[in-house]
């Protein structure tokens, strides 16, 4: 397998806490703050060239994880290992030169645009900030190059963004990110605030791009058919975990946990309408200040034995590269057919 | 099809909003037909005047914009150049309407059971007229209401504010509002698009059995077509302010006959599709001012001939269908 | 109300190419008339600082007794070469007033530069690093602002005794708090928003993404707060110069004049009178400007 000779990024056992600060009126009363665990002992990897998508809902703590991956929150505990090098060790200058390798496209791209900045600015300032263009007019021709790359040109570069459509502006992100050359970027939901018809154009974009120039991906997004489509591997996040992981072909065509099997049936489907039979998730995602105990799915589980709500499930392999952390694993069970039995009673 | 069938009629819809670079047509000649009981959805991106369509069915157009021209009759009533009283009076107790943010739509200062008490008091003729009486009716009546849309413990929530429900919560919430003085129409402006997979599907299918056990109409705004597929009887595609395609959902997904129609469900990636490149329909949608009368999708159009360069009126495309496209009309003739 | 606010997307892009954010913000504003008349106001008691030499009609601090107390040119008694009257030293109001404007006029704009730029510095180390910068910096504000502001400058005004710099810095200790608060919660709510964090996730360091990603983006409302807060430093100039404690005499400011025309305001009412309105309509003109200023620049006040 090519995750044993070497991937590109390595997550161990990664957790990121947010915790209140501890004010005086804590000390007093002995109150703890609030802590919320987004990400709660994640490990994973990325193997040069391939894609890895990463679904969830919202509040399950997934682009939480992305930005601990690159650092940009710091983790609280865990190890992020870029080509062999660890990042969470590294220096505030060895880590704004790692920068450069690993890059990030947002979700929204109204606000992930500097408004007072145009587009010559914004594209070409991590050239500025790493040094990578010997004089202005270099710089300039570096920027025409990547703007002509995701689809923009020249007659751009002194426009501001309030002056470009939603997908123009996903263009000019793309653009900022890929024109250090980066070999690692996370996709934060990119398509997600996009038309349908405009999406088409980014995800394909994407695509090309990571072919011409050899990217490797962290696709995060809650839209369960892109990330599908695209991605070689999956890893499905529920409330700061991941519950299920493996080859995406594997992972979508037979999901064994059942949260990932009620996701599924939760899509709807435009070619095959009400074919498909639906798990009805009952009640909503609980707050991840107060996580329930056991296995953090069973509050919402169709599968849930007392057995669930009170100890952690421990990732196992079922196939290999498909890992899954649930207890009823070996049962054997599919919360479809427990649904259509329930309806058959 | 009976004319009593018809519950909303709107007939070559126009409605202008007046900028500083000039008039934007963003309804320009929609027609729209909504039949007793049916669910009809409404696909479109952003700017393609689904929203303003039905904004204008219901007099919520505000200056800038204004209504240019066109008819709408509801349920046998013409309703442009209805007063603002009259216009308020069906406003809520005949057509409803959800928005997509409930967090915003609902008021955050008052309880739910206060803001559902309110549009029974406004709209509900049913009630006992006053006193007590009425008082009791009114929280029986919310009770109910928030049971139906499947709120647990409803008695005890009716006193709680709109931030204390989550996101799926909320959005049943103003369902339920919406739905309390009994409409003969209920106009839902994209409900799920702020909503998880997950509680979206909760969300859909609750609309579907209530329009089911109260016999209402239903108009599903949204830009979702696997959506429309799931839950609509009939289905019709704007865009850049026209209607360009409209038809049963099972046919015009299945045989899509506007390319901008086969363009979107082109765009969708589908699992089923790995490996294989989606087509992308190329360019964006055009500034709507100033537009030449030409078909709007000519520049995006993988089809496109010089004969689009005129104004397309929308055109039969078999049974119970219709698409502004010129290729259905030469098609026939060859 | 722009064609991009309809229906958030596409149709705006290809309308109003070549605009900045700022040339449309200052077209709004030239659109607003009465705005326009103020800045205009505003702009003839700048000529008259700055040239006041010329303008004026007599030497502002020409003491002739024989025309001690004498009325405006319109009254029984009075003489056209000398417009306004004079003061109980003979002295000409009307080049007072002109004179005085320098003063007014140079320290409003001196107290805010000063006050703008510390508070900007202030606010933006508070807002960007938060901890322990922002509870110094925000009791230190917390603390400024629980002192009356008079009271506060009398004090230092008494400590330092009188002089130009010393009126500066004793109104500019207090004031830089006003636009620190302003650029602290602009800066809080900025350094949140995604292309801060694009910044970062570039290798920008803390001054940059301060300089750069922030600062240009919170910029209108503190030069509205700044305008507004002229026409206070200005009110606060003369209540100084009222009470004595401002520029000493025989320098012309219209607070001094005020105070020197109390003793006679029932007989020889235009002493304190015209320098009085001198204040009052520059304060206005000020803060109908910024109004205008505010309505135009700050996305708050825009539909």
């Amino acid at each position: 397998m090519t995750s044993l000779t070497n991937p590109l990024v390595q997550v161990e056992n990664l957790s990121k806490v947010y915790e209140g600060r501890r004010s005086l009126a804590n000390r007093l009363t002995g109150v703890e703050p609030f802590s919320v665990r987004a990400v709660n002992d994640v490990s994973f990897h990325v193997d040069r060239g391939e894609i890895l998508g990463l679904i969830g809902e919202s509040g399950c703590g997934k682009s939480t994880l992305g930005r601990a991956v690159l650092r940009l929150h710091e983790p609280t505990a865990g190890r992020v290992l870029f080509d062999g090098t660890d990042v969470t060790a590294l220096s505030a200058g060895a880590l704004k030169d790692m920068r450069r390798r690993m890059q990030i496209v947002f979700q929204d791209p109204y606000a992930s645009l500097n408004p007072r900045s145009t587009v010559a600015d914004i594209v070409g300032l991590p050239l500025r900030l790493h040094g990578l263009a010997a004089s202005r007019s270099e710089m300039r021709d570096q920027v025409v190059g990547i703007l002509e790359k995701v689809g923009l040109n020249a007659a751009h570069l002194d426009r501001y963004p309030h002056q470009f459509s939603g997908g123009q502006r996903q263009r000019i992100g793309i653009a900022r990110a890929l024109i250090s050359h980066p070999e690692f970027i996370v996709c934060d939901e990119p398509v997600s605030a996009l038309d349908v018809s405009i999406q088409a154009q980014i995800i394909q974009l994407l695509l090309e791009l990571k072919d011409e120039m050899g990217l490797t991906y962290l696709f995060i997004s809650h839209d369960i058919s892109v990330i599908g489509y695209l991605s070689n591997r999956v890893a499905v996040m529920y409330l700061g975990e991941i519950v299920e992981m493996g080859p995406a072909s594997d992972v979508l065509a037979r999901p064994r946990h059942p949260y990932t099997q009620s996701l599924m049936s939760a899509v709807p489907d435009v070619d095959a309408p009400g074919h498909h039979q639906r798990v009805r998730l009952t009640g909503d995602l609980p707050s991840p200040l107060d996580p329930p105990p056991g296995c953090k799915f069973h509050t919402r589980c169709p599968l849930a034995t007392d057995a669930c709500k009170h100890a952690a499930p421990v990732p196992e392999e079922v196939s290999p590269g498909h890992r899954v952390a649930c207890h009823r694993l070996h049962e054997n069970l599919s919360v479809l057919e427990t649904a259509s039995r329930a309806e058959g009673c | 099809m009976s004319q009593n069938d018809i519950l909303l009629e709107v007939e070559d819809l126009r409605t202008v909003f007046d900028t500083s670079e000039g008039a934007v047509r963003a309804v320009d000649g929609v027609d729209v037909t909504v039949r007793r009981g049916e669910c009809l959805g409404v696909v479109g991106e952003s700017g393609s005047g689904k929203s303003v369509t039905f904004s204008s069915v219901m007099g919520l157009v505000r200056a800038p914009g204004r209504i240019a021209g066109g008819r709408i009759r509801f349920d046998g009533r013409d309703l442009i150049g209805l007063g603002p009283r009259d216009m308020r009076a069906i406003r809520g107790r005949d057509i409803s309407m959800t928005m997509q943010d409930a967090l915003t739509a609902l008021n955050p200062a008052l309880t739910v059971g206060e803001q559902l008490a309110e549009m029974l008091n406004a709209h509900d003729e049913d009630l006992p007229a006053r006193g007590g009486a009425r008082r009791r009716a009114i929280r029986e009546k919310s009770v109910e209401m928030l049971r139906l849309v499947g709120i647990p413990s409803p008695d005890s929530r009716l006193g709680q504010y709109p931030h204390e429900f989550s996101g799926g919560m909320r959005q049943r919430i103003m369902i339920a509002i919406a739905l309390a003085p009994g409409p003969k129409l209920l106009i839902a402006d994209e409900p799920t698009t702020a909503l998880d997979v997950t509680i979206q599907a909760q969300v859909l299918e609750l609309i579907s059995d209530i329009r089911a056990r109260l016999g209402m109409s239903v108009v599903l705004i949204t830009h979702d077509l696997g959506v429309v597929a799931e839950h609509c009887d009939r289905v019709m595609v704007m865009y850049a302010g026209q209607v360009v395609e409209e038809g049963a959902t099972v046919d015009v997904i299945a045989n899509p006959r506007h390319p901008y129609t086969r363009g979107l469900l082109a765009s969708i990636p589908r699992l089923s599709m790995r490996g294989q490149p989606i087509r992308p329909i190329e360019g964006q949608v055009p500034n709507l001012v100033g537009l030449p009368p030409q078909c709007r999708f000519y520049s995006r159009c993988p089809e496109r001939m010089d004969s689009c360069l005129q104004t397309v009126a929308m055109r039969p495309a078999g049974p119970g269908r219709r698409a502004r496209c010129i290729a259905i009309a030469e098609e026939a003739v060859a | 109300m722009t064609v991009a606010d309809i229906d958030a997307g596409p149709v705006a892009v290809a309308s109003g190419a070549g605009q900045t954010i700022f040339r449309r913000n200052l077209a709004r504003f030239a659109a607003n008339r009465l705005a326009m008349a103020s800045v205009a106001v505003v702009f003839l008691f700048v000529l008259l600082a700055i040239f006041a030499p010329w303008i004026a009609p007599h030497d502002p601090n020409e003491t002739d007794l024989f025309r001690r107390l004498q009325p405006p040119a319109w009254q029984a008694g009075g003489e056209w070469s000398y417009l306004l009257g004079c003061d109980a030293l003979g002295r000409d109001i009307l080049s007072r007033i002109i004179y005085g404007s320098r003063i007014s006029i140079f320290i409003g704009a001196a107290v805010i530069f000063v006050a703008t730029t510390v508070g900007i510095a202030a606010g933006l180390a508070a807002g960007y690093f938060r901890g322990w910068v922002d509870v110094t910096i925000s009791r230190l504000v917390d603390i400024l602002l629980s002192f009356p502001y008079l009271i506060f400058a009398i004090g230092l005004m008494a400590m330092m005794g009188p002089g130009l710099v010393n009126i500066i810095l004793a109104l500019a200790y207090k004031e830089w708090v006003i636009p620190c608060r302003v650029v602290r919660g602009e800066t809080l709510a900025t350094r949140e928003l995604e292309y801060v964090e694009a910044a970062r996730a570039l290798g920008a360091s803390s001054a940059h993404i301060m300089a750069r990603e922030i600062l240009p983006n919170i910029l209108s409302p503190v030069i509205v707060v700044s305008t507004i807060r002229i026409a206070h430093v200005i009110i606060l100039e003369a209540s100084l110069s009222f009470l004595g404690l401002g520029v000493q005499p025989p320098t012309a400011s219209w607070g001094s004049m005020v105070a020197d025309g109390r003793a006679f305001i029932l007989g020889a009412w235009w002493v304190s009178t015209f320098p009085g309105l001198a204040i009052l309509l520059l304060v206005l003109a000020i803060n109908v400007a910024s109004q205008g200023l505010r309505d135009a620049f700050d996305p708050r006040f825009q539909e």
